[in-house]
């Protein structure tokens, strides 16, 4: 298999039932194959929730090492639109041209320090470092502080032998919790600070609810980044081509973002409860079973994209789901999509050609399927321009 | 050179114009509010979503399918609904009075 090349697993299974079945701890999960159900399900809050038991909807379950609700991600509407409404506008400020220029400073600066570096370590090294100093920008926190965060490693919510350990998520819960009195104590100007000031509807946020936000903007975006940033390195590792299109056409860098979103989906999948007996895809579904969105699949979909299993930079209508769909659309999106311009953007203008050196894939098992997400090591050297 | 009117939630009226490119674009050079144009006009976000007068409607023509398909879950999006990625600036757009849904 080419490096950069990440198989369809689901192809068969979408076709024939449009279900896969996989178990998870004993909550066994069945998955959505089809971008139109993926779709249809996303939207039904009310049969298919997010507010279940904290950690329930997320695949492996987090319900043993997790009590805090992330929120809005696990909060269903109407309350889902109050926290949403909250802290949207802060989630768009990447938007604005300041933030858009201090993170194009950040990844030109990174790529300038590594280029021509033998054996890159393309994960811990390159992708770890740059995920972790946008988000310095996200939460509007000294640069500094994305030292700490990158000393934990690639591994504080995933370790090597399991897909979950409550010891090295306690890391962060425990970092977050001390930020938060830090920041009570000596209010600031950033995330943790506004969402502490903030209302909703007419009571002030809780500590525990201003957790709940922070675990999920160090947790929606750490492992997603990562493997957008590493798989990307891997694409063009292997199409030199495709970059020179992009050096050519800058001007399709936003479809080619869309693509690569698509065509990695770095999140696979999002869970969700059944709330009362129900039917996918004529088959029955149980009150207080699970679901998942296959996002990876969906995105695949012959019916809504042609030639689904090939990057086509410049694709023009890209309706994929890689940043899910409807209420809980992913509200890092904005911060993602800018990053991930930005990085393409940076390659075009500083580097001619990288080769992979050595890479180990990450290889999801979900049943019945395997499937490549990214990269568990990937060694690579950009060669400067 | 069209000119194209957007009107926000907050009932400001703004006018624009426009040569090429998309509707949603302008808007975002422009700093509408309600319009983000996230994804950048391939379809897959829904924030730049606008409502057609009828007369426009019938003069330009209703959402296409894959329009439909991301509006149909939409529970503000009716049959004036357009996603102005999808609306490509033209002299045909002249005058046009957009409502920005957000």
């Amino acid at each position: 298999m080419k490096r950069s090349e990440f198989p369809d697993p689901f192809e068969n299974a979408r076709e024939a039932t449009g279900l896969g079945q996989m178990d998870d701890q004993n909550d066994p999960v069945t998955m959505l194959l089809r971008h139109k159900d993926v779709r249809k399900t996303a939207h039904n809050w009310k049969t298919f929730q997010s507010g279940a038991a904290p950690g329930r909807i997320v695949i492996p379950s987090e319900v043993h090492i997790r009590d805090t609700r992330q929120i809005p991600f696990e909060v269903d509407p109407p309350m889902h639109k109050e926290y949403r409404s909250l802290v949207e506008p802060w989630f768009k400020r990447p938007l604005q041209e300041t933030y858009k220029d201090k993170l194009s400073k950040q990844i030109n600066d990174l790529i300038d320090s590594v280029v021509d570096q033998d054996n890159l370590d393309a994960i811990g090294d390159f992708a770890l470092v740059l995920q972790s100093r946008a988000l310095t920008l996200l939460l509007n926190i000294p640069y500094e502080e994305s030292e700490t965060w990158i000393s934990w490693g690639t591994h504080v919510f995933r370790s090597e032998d399991t897909a979950l350990d409550g010891d090295k998520a306690s890391i962060l819960y425990d970092y977050i919790d001390g930020e938060i009195d830090k920041a009570i104590a000596n209010p600031r100007e950033d995330l943790y600070s506004v969402l502490l000031n903030s209302e909703v509807n007419g009571k002030k946020l809780t500590k525990e609810e201003v957790k709940g936000v922070m675990i999920l903007t160090f947790a929606g975006g750490r492992d997603t980044v990562i493997n957008a940033i590493t798989n990307t390195l891997a694409y063009f590792a292997e199409h030199p081509k495709s970059l020179d299109k992009l050096r050519e056409e800058p001007e399709i860098i936003g479809n080619a973002t869309e693509e690569f979103i698509r065509y990695f989906s770095p999140l696979t999948q999002m869970g969700r409860v059944v709330t009362e007996d129900t039917h996918v895809c004529e088959y029955a579904a149980k009150a207080d079973t699970r679901v998942s969105l296959c996002w990876a699949s969906a995105n695949r979909d012959e019916k809504v994209f042609e030639n689904a299993n090939e990057v086509v930079l410049d694709r023009k209508v890209n309706p994929h789901v890689g940043f899910g769909f409807s209420h809980h659309n992913c509200l890092g999106a904005t911060h993602a999509r800018q990053i991930m311009r930005i990085f393409i953007a940076a390659l075009t203008e500083k580097v001619g050609a990288i080769e992979v050196l050595d890479f180990k894939e990450n290889i999801e098992e979900l049943g019945e399927f395997k499937r490549k997400v990214g990269f568990d090591m990937l060694k690579v050297k950009m060669y400067s321009k | 050179m069209a000119k194209i009117t957007f009107v926000t939630s907050d009932g400001e009226y703004i006018t624009v114009e426009g040569d090429s490119g998309s509707v949603m674009a302008l808007a975002v050079e422009n700093n509408i509010k309600g319009i983000d144009g996230d994804c950048g006009g391939v379809c897959s976000c829904a924030t730049c979503h606008v409502f057609l007068t009828p007369e426009d409607k019938e003069r330009i023509g209703g959402a296409s399918d894959i329009e439909e398909d991301m509006l149909e879950l939409d529970d503000n999006a009716n049959e004036f609904s357009r996603l102005s990625c999808q609306l490509q600036i033209s002299d045909e757009l002249d005058g046009i009075v957009l409502q920005v849904a957000k």
